[in-house]
Formats: C-alpha cells, structure tokens, sequence
C-alpha cells in the first residue's frame, strides 16, 4: 500500500481556514465601517438643541428632533404593547397547551410564515385596513403595523424558551396539585423569566430601527405630539426624509437620528445580553 | 356475579390447578404468573393487616404509549401505612405503574390507562376525578431534584398556600414542620430565603420530599427518589421513608435491590409491563415464587 500524500490535504485545510478568516474579518470589517461612519457624522449633529428643539426649516440653526424621539419612543412602546402580550400568549399556547396537536403544528409553522414577511407588505397590510378607512395617517397604525411585526418574532422566542424549560418542573409542580395556568404564571415563567425578557427586549430592538411599515402609517410630522390620531413624528421615516434632501443641515441631522437609533438598539440588545448572561 | 368476581374463580380454579408452578420459559410463563400471584397478595394482606382494607385496589391496569403497550393487566393492593417497593429492570414499567396513581402521564398526549385504580374507594381513573384534589392526596418525589425556582422556603410553602389558607404564623409553622419531617431544618435553618438551587442534591431531594408532605397527601410516590444523589444522602432518604410510613402510604420504585430490602414492607417484582409477584418483601426476597423473581434478585438479568 502506498501512503497518500499528505500536502495536498493540508493546503486544502489551510485554505479553506483562510477563507472563512478572512469572511468573518471582512463581516466585522463592514460592522465596524458602519458604526464608525454613523457615529463620526452623527456625533458632529448632537447638541443640546438637537435633543429638545422641533425640526427646523432647512437653514436654520437650532433645529432638532426632539419631537421624533418622543414619537419613536411612544410608537414602539405601544407596539410592544400589543405585540408582546398576544406574542407570549401564542408561545403559551404552542408549548404548554397544543404540543404535538395539529392545530399546534399549523400555527407554528404560520408564525415562521409571518416572521418571513417583508416589514413593506405589513406597512401597505396595515395601511389598507387603517389609514384608507378613517383617511389619516396615524401614529396607532404605525404601532399596529410595528405590533404584527413583533408579534411572530415574540411568539417564537417565547416558544423556543419555553421549550427549554424540563418536563420534570412542569411534572413536579402538577403533583402538587397546581392549576395549569398556576403552573405556567408561577413555576414556568419563574424559571423562564431572564430568556422571556431577553426574547421581548430582542424583539423590540428589532423593531425600533423599522423604517417601511411606519412610511405608510405613522409618515412623519415636524410638530408635537398632540394626538397619535394624526399622523406622528418618529425617527425613521425622518431618517429616510432628511437623509434624501438636498440640504446639509438636514442631512446632518439624519446623520444623527440615525447615531440615536443605533445607541438605542446596541443598548437593548446589550441589556438582553447582560440579563440572559445574569441568569446562566 | 360481577366480571370481576368471575375473574376471581377462574384464579382460584387455576391455583388449585398449578398450585403457584414457576417452572418453564420466562415469557411463556408471564400471563399465567401474574395470574397466579393476584389472589396469593390479597392472603398476605389479610394476614398482615386483618383489620385493614388495602387503601390502593388496582386492578386489571393497561398502559399504553401511543400504540405501545407498557402494562398488561396490572393488578395490585397496597395497605395504608406500608411501604410498597416496585422493582425490576429498567423499561419493566415501574415508574409508569406509579405514574398512573396520580394522573401525572396525562401532560403528555399520547400516553393513556385503561382500567381501574381504586384510592380510599373511589376510581382515580373515572372522568369525573378532580385531579387537584387527587395530587394533593397522592404527592410524587421524582428521580431528579425538582425544586422551584423560588427560595428554599417559598419552595414548602408553595404547595401550602395552593390548597389552604393559613396565617403568616401558621404558614411558617406548617413550614418548619414539613422540614423537620425531611430531616432537613437543622441544615436550612436560618437560610430560608435563599434559593433553593442552591443546595445540594441530596438536600434538594428532600426539599422537594419536605414541599410534597407539606400539604398532608395520604400517599406518597416515590420515583427512584435516591438514584441521582450520593450514598450518605441517600441513607438520610432511606431513614427518612422508615419515619414517613408512619404518615403516609408510601410507594417507591428502585433499582437498588438492597434498598428495597432495607425499606420497604412489601415489594412487587415488575417484568415487561408485568406484574409478575407480589408479597412481604422477606418471602420475596428470600423465598420468590415464581423464576423469574429469582432470576432478577439473583442478578441472572435485568
């Protein structure tokens, strides 16, 4: 028997290394390009007027957007509102009451379904059943549309975590005589409490930089917020408006709406982090 | 004359027949010594306990996995304040015969009893059982230490507060009691609030005996509750369960042959989804009646 040659497998071994070193450098190479960018130009935007005045008429000195971060932060929370409490409540269901049904299996695999829509699509969904009939942009349509949009993410988070949680806590705390819905609220949430709240906060994150659903919903507005049944300020579409105007100023200033929206998401998905990292 | 006592005839007739033969094949013989054993147990018991009627009936117990038969026609008596010890080799359907007494198969879909299992006069497996009231009489230990994700004593006090209303006062007291009674209050004791993860295995399998005995059940399940802790813990649990039966009705699964021996009053020798004999746990060991028995206490299988 002739012994094979060995070279030919180690420069195989140490190309294929250095194809998938030089992708995962190039992957955090972009990251690191973006954030950099953004937070270079979007600094040079940040003062105190930024922070607390209303926009401003293109030249004009002063101007900010403080009206869109108040409207961004209203937006999402009432989202998660929605969004969050029927997303668990869909998890709920899918692990601890309709496991290995048919019925179980069909809404699950209809949640992956709608995590796969395109954020557009929910923003024209929401515009055809809530901005056409009532004839007004809205600052509620806008967290309809953010809402349908965590609701799947949220619903299989909760359903990848509870799934997590043994059989054998469920089996001992029904032995002692417990309720099933005692079971879930004070056993099973207790145990899956830090990966639920890193679920919720992920899924907010990932809508808070959401920018489609809210063009055709919430649009914009250089005002206060007076009422979310007009159409309401929020820090995207501002992005996506500034960001194409002519105007340097206000391209500047999407610049850094853009550097605020980046912090808040870093924020939350490092707060989940942390959280989850508490637990285990 | 009901089925049941038809049943009962055609035993007596095939005893007088074989006369409790245990000779031939292991599986040739299962069917005919399960029969052969179920009216013997019911003469130990009226020899044992005259005055007593056995406090758990089971009788003609099929279980199903989905389409997997674990136990066939399961028949079985057990006394109030006796420890029954159920052993034989793994797979045999220990656990599952066990698991049957509180309902606790039925999270799972498509697991399924037929048959009845009398407790204190009434059939656990009729429709209309209310299983809360039913799991608060028939309390579970498990293989594993289950404790709650909650402090040492939220974790007793847990179950407590589920079927009564106590008192801070008398919360506490139940408490401390059930903990004295798990031999573990001496070692927790001024540590209450911490979590109960934090202890250690043994400690933590009798934290979860102290959380099922506090809230008073008649009998209690014991699902080879030594097999994941070390040996001195584990002779703390085999102490404890000698106090227990006292108290409670007590059932534990094992696959520790000396433990059963050490504990239990009674033991039934279970083989494929079998009940194959029943008797004190002594003539069991010493004396077997039937092969296969002495096969598996031999150590010849399983």
């Amino acid at each position: 028997m002739k012994p094979r040659s060995k070279k030919p497998r180690e420069i195989i071994d140490f190309i294929v290394k250095l194809i998938s070193a030089v992708s995962a450098f190039f992957g955090i190479f972009i990251l690191i390009l973006i954030i950099y960018e953004v937070a270079v130009r979007g600094l040079a935007a940040f003062s105190f007027a930024f922070f607390t005045q209303l926009p401003a008429p293109p030249g004009m000195d002063k101007g900010g957007v403080a009206n869109a971060i108040v409207g961004t932060f209203i937006i999402t929370l009432m989202a998660a509102g929605m969004g969050v409490p029927i997303g668990l409540m869909v998890g709920i269901y899918l692990v601890e009451f309709a496991r290995d049904t048919k019925i179980g299996e069909l809404i699950k695999f209809l949640t992956n379904v709608m995590i796969g829509i395109p954020s557009i699509i929910v923003g024209l969904f929401v515009y055809t059943i809530m901005v056409k009939p009532f004839g007004q942009f809205s600052g509620y349509a806008g967290a309809v549309a953010l809402a349908i949009i965590m609701l799947p993410v949220v619903a299989r988070t909760t359903q990848d975590i509870l799934m997590l949680v043994p059989n054998s806590l469920r089996e001992s705390a029904f032995a002692l005589g417990t309720s099933q819905w005692r079971v879930i609220l004070n056993i099973i949430f207790r145990a899956a409490k830090s990966g639920l709240i890193t679920g919720v906060l992920l899924a907010i994150a990932r809508v808070s930089g959401e920018t489609a659903p809210l063009l055709f919903t919430a649009l914009n507005s250089p005002y206060w917020i007076q009422t979310l049944a007009r159409p309401t300020a929020n820090l995207t579409v501002l992005i996506y408006n500034y960001a194409v105007s002519p105007f340097a100023d206000w391209q500047q200033t999407a610049w850094g709406a853009s550097l605020l929206i980046m912090i808040a998401v870093l924020f939350v998905n490092i707060l989940a982090r942390v959280i989850l990292k508490q637990k285990s | 004359m009901s089925k049941q006592d038809i049943k009962r005839h055609q035993y007596d007739k095939e005893i007088s027949q074989h006369g409790g033969n245990g000779s031939g094949s292991v599986l040739e013989n299962l069917s005919q010594a399960q029969r052969v054993t179920v009216p013997d147990v019911k003469t130990t018991f009226k020899e044992h306990h005259k005055d007593s009627e056995p406090q758990v009936v089971v009788k003609n117990l099929n279980f199903f996995y989905g389409k997997h038969q674990a136990l066939h026609e399961n028949n079985l008596e057990i006394c109030r304040n006796t420890v029954m010890a159920v052993i034989g080799p793994s797979g045999c359907g220990k656990s599952t015969h066990i698991r049957v007494y509180n309902r606790i198969y039925e999270l799972y879909r498509e697991q399924r009893a037929e048959g009845e299992v009398w407790i204190d006069g009434e059939n656990i497996l009729s429709a209309n059982c209310n299983l809360i009231q039913l799991r608060k009489k028939v309390g579970m230990i498990f293989q594993k230490p289950t404790p709650f994700p909650m402090s040492i004593y939220e974790n007793v006090a847990y179950g407590l507060r589920l079927h009564y209303k106590l008192t801070k006062n008398e919360l506490y007291q139940k408490v401390q009691r059930a903990l004295e009674d798990a031999a573990l209050w001496e070692e927790v004791e001024g540590k209450l609030d911490r979590p109960a993860m934090g202890l250690s295995g043994g400690q933590q399998q009798r934290l979860c005996i102290a959380r099922a005995i506090a809230v008073e059940p008649e009998i209690l399940l014991m699902d080879e509750p030594t097999s994941a802790i070390d040996p001195i813990a584990t002779g703390k649990i085999e102490d404890l369960v000698e106090s227990l039966k006292k108290k409670y009705t007590i059932v534990i699964v094992t696959h520790n042959m000396q433990q059963a021996a050490r504990i239990a009053d009674y033991t039934a020798f279970f083989y494929q989804g079998y009940i194959v004999e029943v008797g004190p746990t002594k003539q069991l060991f010493q004396n077997p009646r039937e092969k296969q028995t002495e096969d598996y206490i031999t150590g010849r299988f399983g």
